[in-house]
């Protein structure tokens, strides 16, 4: 098994804690998607692609992700309610090291 | 009023892809849109990326793809009313039903098919408090009349295309150009980026970076914004209009209050059928329907398609026989008297 286990805040401040598997090729907005802890339509709208912002998310714990690509960091700047630790949750893979992160999801626009 | 056979709300590919399903079955088609063009989220959010998943295509841009849809169905002629939300439906005695759009046009068919995506793209509105109230007074979130900016005082806020470029476009019509940006870089296409910076040393635009317009000031009509720019103090700038221009965003709108069973954002068909709706004579195709293990795919949306042309067909003719007949033997022919056929064999005598 190599779950790592998360908690995520949905957008009516509600925590879950979830388990989340590290060998599907899965990113953050799946993980949201497939526990339907938003509704359908409302997040991963472009379907993954750093285009839509949907899958906006706060993380709240000190880990260490990884580094902002071009494409994420162009569509942030277009975003709204964007803060310092604002991510697009489609673009962070599901990887080990992100054992017992915590993330918010940010107010859908 | 438009008449046609099956009118078909979205013009995405699974919508593109009807018309050419119907048109094998006589059936013409008109699409109504939101979107200014055709394509729908293809054409909208990704048309140069690629698709791998589209059979007999190992590859193909999203652009091209609704390029070559376009290509395939331009011998049924398909009529469009684009631009223009589908707004209410209204179901008449004869089992036929009138579309009428935002716009007030309207549109009269037997079948409804509605292949509408994630919904309509509305602009995103910037969380701005009593943004709202200045809609159409000085606040517009995209330029349908460039005249009414003529010898104005704009203010456009954004970092993507469309703001670079109405930014260009308005300095021609517009007494003053400002364009706000949360950062130094544009994420435009470079020529574009490259114009604004000659506009600019010019001084025909003055670039506000970064920065952000937090608040509206004006009455009934916009007169300023206070604009937030990095290590500065607060200020205000006069000006006529604002316009914010961060993109569009799908919402299923109207259609949600036609009657239609809705689940998770989008609407039930019967799937072990036709894809009929709750409602007789409305289909839903595409990304927009759900049932069972739906998966939102381009491949699926055209098969959903090509099940829903049959049953339409049924609908329109009960008691006419028909069987479905390969393009390669029936050919495929036009509205437009085009014909196409596979090659007759050609018979020759060695001697």
């Amino acid at each position: 098994m190599s779950d790592i286990n998360i908690k995520i805040t949905d957008r009516e401040g509600v925590t879950h804690e979830i388990v989340a598997p590290t060998d599907m090729a899965m990113n953050m907005m799946e993980i949201v998607r497939s526990y339907e802890l938003a509704p359908e339509g409302t997040i991963g709208v472009c379907g993954g692609m750093a285009m839509c912002a949907s899958c906006q998310c706060y993380v709240l714990s000190d880990h260490e992700l990884p580094e902002m690509g071009v494409d994420e960091d162009m569509m942030l700047a277009e975003a709204f309610y964007v803060e310092d630790n604002s991510r697009l949750g489609c673009q962070i893979p599901i990887t080990p090291e992100l054992e017992g992160l915590e993330i918010k999801l940010a107010p859908e626009s | 009023m438009i008449e046609t056979d099956i009118l078909i709300i979205g013009a995405g590919p699974t919508g593109l892809f009807t018309v050419f399903e119907a048109g094998l079955l006589k059936l013409k088609c008109h699409l109504i849109d939101a979107l200014p063009q055709a394509g729908g989220q293809c054409s909208e959010i990704y048309p140069k990326k690629p698709i791998y998943d589209i059979p007999a295509f190992p590859e193909i841009l999203a652009g091209d793809l609704v390029d070559n849809l376009m290509e395939q169905i331009k011998p049924f002629e398909p009529g469009f009313t684009l631009g223009e939300r589908a707004e209410t439906i209204e179901k008449l005695e004869d089992e036929t039903f009138i579309v009428t759009t935002n716009k007030g046009t309207k549109h009269h068919a037997p079948i409804v098919a509605i292949a509408g995506g994630l919904g309509s793209f509305e602009p995103r509105k910037p969380p701005i408090p009593t943004i709202t109230q200045f809609e159409d007074n000085g606040v517009e979130y995209m330029i349908r009349e460039p005249e009414i900016y003529r010898n104005k005082k704009v203010i456009i806020a954004g970092g993507g295309d469309s703001a670079l470029d109405w930014a260009i476009f308005l300095t021609n019509v517009a007494s003053d150009v400002t364009l706000i940006h949360r950062r130094n870089e544009f994420r435009g296409a470079l020529d574009s980026v490259e114009k604004v910076q000659e506009l600019k040393n010019k001084g025909k635009i003055r670039l506000i970076t970064p920065a952000e317009v937090t608040e509206i000031i004006g009455n009934t009509n916009v007169t300023g914004v206070q604009v937030n720019e990095k290590d500065k103090e607060p200020y205000t700038l006069e000006t006529d209009h604002f316009i914010p221009l961060f993109g569009l965003s799908p919402k299923l709108g109207p259609i949600a209050n036609w009657g239609l069973d809705i689940e998770k954002n989008a609407i039930k068909v019967n799937n072990a059928l036709d894809y009929q709706t709750n409602i007789p004579g409305i289909y839903a195709i595409g990304d927009v329907n759900t049932y069972p293990g739906k998966l939102k795919l381009i491949l699926c949306g055209f098969h959903e398609a090509t099940l829903m042309c049959q049953s339409a067909y049924k609908r329109i003719f009960p008691d006419k026989k028909y069987v479905m007949k390969y393009t390669t033997v029936g050919g495929v022919e036009g509205f437009d008297g085009s014909k196409k056929e596979a090659p007759k064999a050609v018979v020759k005598a060695i001697k």
